[in-house]
């Protein structure tokens, strides 16, 4: 096997290769972790949304330590065995005590976090990645955007928005799935919409006749959401022609370019910018993302190739 | 008598059109009412009128023996609904159903047309409404096409 040369073989005055920082091996939040290190977490509570997606609520083994994260940020879940995948937290901000993650089985260790049973132990990495930009918000109406399980990834911010009720002007929820069997959330999604200072439009993409909401995509919602152009955030997770075809409308409703954030969705492996399976362009998704301002991410966003 | 000029013009389908086009429109115009559950019209009738909805929420269907009725899209106030009317073979290709109690500005296609023939101002100006619900609806179509949630 062809070896690199070592420093006392290259050349005397030849160029040294400019290399890039290597990444910090830790993460804001939780400073102390061992980031290649899974904690074992066991499985207090299995709750199913629909027919291949479950929600599990989370508890480290040993210790009574919160798992503190921002809204936006995932974790790398570990099930022994078998595999890790990148899985969005969806749980409550303000309550560390408990970790909860939304998945849905659609390969080999998805499948296995979903058959996972109340007091089954899996590993757990993280938090990693930017979060939703929610503490700049204040001030200014909110729209959260989300198509299928891409709720799971604003829910977090969906909790962080109304536990600060008052600091925000209008706030909007626009959310999609394919059928109305297929919403995630359904109970909260109710009690949401019974607020009085929170308005959520729900729409499916086809229904049954005994369905009484709203049949239609996601796009077209936006423009029965209420909002100032000029001051409005926009947070938005789905499928990717969902998210192109919202920020078109977005875009067309007057929303600048820098207010508008996205979730994106790659395969991850080391979760810290390490080992390059995320990239994007210029940015791996890991640790410059999942949450990108479209500003930044248009140019790639839009090129099918990447 | 009563007049729907008022509630044409706010209309967004004929938003901006000339006072003297509502008026002709007006002609072809009277108000209509559904409850819920009540049908507007149904696949393969013929397209005798084609509706503005000033209220409520209404259901394009398609049936289907084994599934029963499929809803394909929901129209709510702003909205128009049998759009189809405008082309041969002037009959409706699926049903519409109010969801709610629902009202709306029922057009007399025939009477329409006629007035379009007639003034082919009025009648490009109609052709642009028409087509841009057509360029709408062509884009939400495909978008439930592609099934984005699929796996």
């Amino acid at each position: 096997m062809e070896q690199a040369p070592s420093p006392a073989q290259e050349q005397p005055g030849a160029a040294v290769p400019h290399l890039p920082e290597p990444p910090r091996l830790t993460n804001m939040l939780n400073p102390l972790a061992e980031p290649m290190l899974p904690e074992p977490y066991r499985v207090l509570k299995r709750i199913r949304e629909t027919g291949d997606t479950f929600t599990l609520t989370l508890a480290p083994v040993q210790g009574e330590q919160g798992f503190h994260f921002a809204p936006g940020q995932f974790n790398m879940l570990y099930v022994f065995g078998v595999g890790e995948v990148p899985i969005s937290i969806s749980g409550d901000p303000d309550r560390p005590e408990k970790l909860v993650h939304t998945v849905r089985a659609v390969g080999a260790v998805s499948r296995a976090i979903c058959g996972l049973e109340k007091g089954d132990v899996l590993g757990v990495r993280g938090p990693f990645g930017t979060p939703w930009p929610v503490a700049k918000a204040p001030g200014q109406d909110v729209l959260v955007i989300a198509g299928g399980l891409g709720l799971a990834p604003l829910r977090p911010a969906v909790y962080h928005l109304l536990a600060r009720r008052a600091e925000y002007g209008n706030l909007e929820l626009i959310y999609g799935a394919r059928t109305p069997e297929d919403m995630v959330y359904r109970r909260e999604l109710e009690r949401w919409r019974g607020r009085f200072d929170f308005r959520v439009h729900v729409t499916v993409d086809t229904a049954l006749g005994d369905w009484l909401g709203n049949v239609g995509v996601v796009p077209n919602l936006i423009s029965r959401a209420r909002f100032d152009p000029v001051q409005t955030m926009a947070l938005i997770c789905g499928p990717g022609v969902m998210m192109r075809f919202t920020v078109q409308e977005l875009l067309n409703r007057g929303l600048k370019m820098e207010n508008i954030y996205l979730s994106m969705e790659r395969n991850m492996k080391c979760g810290l910018g390490l080992c390059g399976h995320c990239q994007l362009g210029p940015f791996f998704v890991c640790k410059d993302g999942p949450v990108f301002p479209y500003d930044r991410l248009r140019d790639w966003f839009l090129m099918r190739e990447v | 008598m009563e007049t729907l000029e008022p509630v044409l013009a706010a209309h967004p389908f004929l938003q901006g059109l000339d006072p003297r086009h509502l008026k002709v429109i007006g002609e072809c115009a009277s108000r209509v009412d559904f409850k819920a559950g009540q049908f507007l019209f149904r696949g393969q009738e013929e397209a005798t009128q084609f509706f503005l909805i000033n209220q409520g929420q209404v259901a394009l269907e398609i049936f289907s023996a084994r599934r029963g009725p499929i809803i394909i899209q929901s129209l709510r106030e702003g909205d128009a609904v049998g759009w189809l009317w405008f082309p041969k073979p002037y009959h409706w290709h699926y049903d519409a159903r109010a969801i709610s109690l629902s009202r709306a500005t029922a057009l007399d296609v025939k009477g329409l047309m006629q007035r379009c023939e007639q003034d082919h101002l009025l009648g490009y100006e109609m052709m642009k409404r028409y087509a841009h619900l057509l360029a709408v609806q062509f884009r939400v179509t495909i978008l439930q096409l592609v099934d984005i949630y699929g796996k």
